[in-house]
């Protein structure tokens, strides 16, 4: 679902953040991305992104060769996949439910549809009783779950997240993962960066290491 | 929707007109959405808005009062433009029947209208009437004034200066003359002022798009982060754009609403003493207004400046802002 051929990121300040990276991600799996901060966790969910380009080396997600994305067709990429991001990103002036709809209002979604799948994801987050809150109203661990409803509400094949978990406790870091793993079990791809090897390891995913920039050992 | 039906593949067609469908009514649907939501924004900061509408309101005002002030001093001139009339004095020596027969002469020509005979001693009558010196007048021993012919040429001729050599020529006329200059003057002053209004209303249009231009940059500014998050999830730029032009639009449609607001309270103002002057020189001249389609047009073009300095703004500003 996701390759990468040999993928190199070099800065224009020259700092090479990725070297030669080769790996792949089948559809139905599950990884975890790992290494200290500055190994390349970001870079490489930005690639995938296209929120930069490599410098060398071909990126492949969902069978589409991402140098043959334009400028101008980035956006209907991202639409395929669903981002969590470790500081929520979400539109503080709006309600859940409105940040939330964002991705379906932008897919041009029906009204009574974008609803309908709203409440479905706000009620897989157990969120579904604040829809109308507004999102600072909301602890960190549930601002975080509004993020995940909203990266999968358009019920994107990809999901990616970055530091999911990065500012809670154990315990509703524990629950966010097991969101993620319920996602995955329904066949949408999950590729998590995080450094919290301690929780990581304890489940039984894939885990793939980054060290200033290099891929070592595509391990378990 | 309906479907074509009796027709091959019709379900595969009738899918892809489904999704059409679909995506037009989402694409309809962020247009409301945009459209209610920039409104909304807008009028969220009455006070902020109220003073970006007057501004722009005066700068299209100003050229807009301009013009309907012109307007108004061509309807007074028209009165007295063309066509312009010829006075024929007649000589002293020219008796009654001889200016009757110039009279009919004139009248036979295809280039003159009318010709209307005014003789000495009427006109004495309507001077000694009108200027109120007709004690003094009664004291003359003869009467001072010659016989006239008031000749209206036909209008829109231009052949007015041959006509006029062509009369001056004649024996029994002692003198023609032709007021022509200062209607020239005043018609050449009026299309000088015309190019002033246009250069003015050409720099405050300008002004105006740049006014908005700048709303519309802070109104990015301000947004900045709700634009990467919604660049993030994959909107387009379009989708990013959609609701600064809206902005600019609600922006460009109030300041054209208070423009014709100002111009229609100016000439409130000016209307009564205006007709009363008008009465004064005994015409019945009424100050012409913007009236329903020219403030109807200043709100458009309201709505299309507003429009254009949030497309300035916007494709300057929007394109710069990206995740990061």
């Amino acid at each position: 679902m996701i390759t990468f051929d040999r993928v190199s990121k070099r800065y224009a300040e020259g700092h090479e953040a990725l070297s030669e990276v080769s790996m792949d991600i089948r559809q139905d799996e599950m990884v975890f991305l790992t290494g200290h901060s500055g190994a390349g966790k970001s870079t490489l969910l930005r690639l995938i992104m296209l929120i930069e380009r490599p410098s060398r080396g071909q990126v492949i997600v969902d069978g589409l060769n991402l140098a043959k994305v334009r400028e101008r067709g980035i956006p209907r990429h991202r639409r395929n996949i669903g981002v969590v991001f470790q500081n929520h990103q979400l539109l503080f002036d709006r309600s859940v439910f409105d940040n939330v709809a964002l991705p379906l209002v932008i897919g041009g979604y029906e009204h009574r549809e974008i609803g309908r799948r709203v409440r479905a994801a706000l009620d897989k987050v157990g969120l579904l009783t604040k829809e109308r809150a507004l999102p600072v109203t909301l602890s960190g661990g549930e601002q975080q779950r509004v993020g995940i409803a909203r990266a999968v509400v358009a019920r994107p094949r990809i999901l990616l997240a970055d530091e999911p978990t990065g500012n809670l406790d154990p315990v509703l870091s524990a629950e966010i993962m097991q969101l993620f793993e319920a996602f995955s079990q329904v066949g949408v791809t999950v590729l998590i960066a995080s450094h919290d090897l301690a929780l990581i390891s304890r489940l039984r995913h894939r885990i793939l290491t980054l060290r200033n920039g290099r891929l070592v050992g595509a391990g378990s | 929707m309906s479907v074509a039906e009796g027709k091959p593949r019709r379900d595969g067609a009738s899918a892809r007109r489904t999704r059409l469908r679909h995506l037009l009514q989402g694409w309809l649907a962020h247009h409301r959405l945009s459209a209610a939501d920039s409104l909304a924004r807008v009028l969220d900061h009455p006070f902020a808005s109220a003073l970006t509408w007057l501004v722009i309101g005066i700068a299209l005002a100003l050229p807009a009062a301009l013009t309907v002030a012109l307007d108004n001093a061509r309807a007074l001139s028209d009165r007295w433009d063309s066509p312009a009339q010829l006075s024929l004095f007649l000589g002293g020596s020219v008796g009654g029947e001889e200016a009757q027969a110039l009279q009919d002469t004139l009248q036979q020509r295809p280039d003159i209208e009318q010709v209307v005979f005014v003789s000495r001693d009427d006109a004495l009558a309507e001077f000694s009437a009108l200027s109120g010196f007709a004690d003094v007048l009664e004291t003359l021993e003869r009467n001072p004034l010659p016989d006239v012919l008031l000749v209206t040429p036909v209008p829109g001729s231009d052949a007015l200066a041959p006509l006029y050599e062509q009369l001056k020529g004649d024996p029994r006329v002692a003198e023609v003359v032709l007021d022509m200059a200062w209607l020239e003057r005043l018609n050449t002053l009026m299309q000088l002022s015309r190019r002033v209004v246009l250069a003015l209303g050409s720099v405050l249009v300008a002004g105006v798009v740049l006014i908005l231009g700048n709303t519309i940059r802070l109104a990015i500014e301000s947004r900045r982060e709700e634009i990467v998050v919604i660049k993030l999830v994959g909107g387009s730029n379009a989708f990013v754009r959609r609701p600064f032009l809206y902005t600019g639009l609600w922006y460009g449609v109030g300041g054209g609403v208070f423009a014709a607001l100002l111009v229609a309270s100016a000439l409130w103002f000016l209307g009564g003493p205006v007709t009363r002057l008008a009465e004064l020189y005994q015409s019945n001249f009424r100050l012409g207004g913007l009236g329903i389609m020219g403030s109807l047009n200043l709100v458009l073009i309201g709505g299309v400046l507003g429009l254009a300095g949030a497309w300035l703004a916007v494709t300057r500003h929007l394109r710069l802002i990206a995740p990061r």
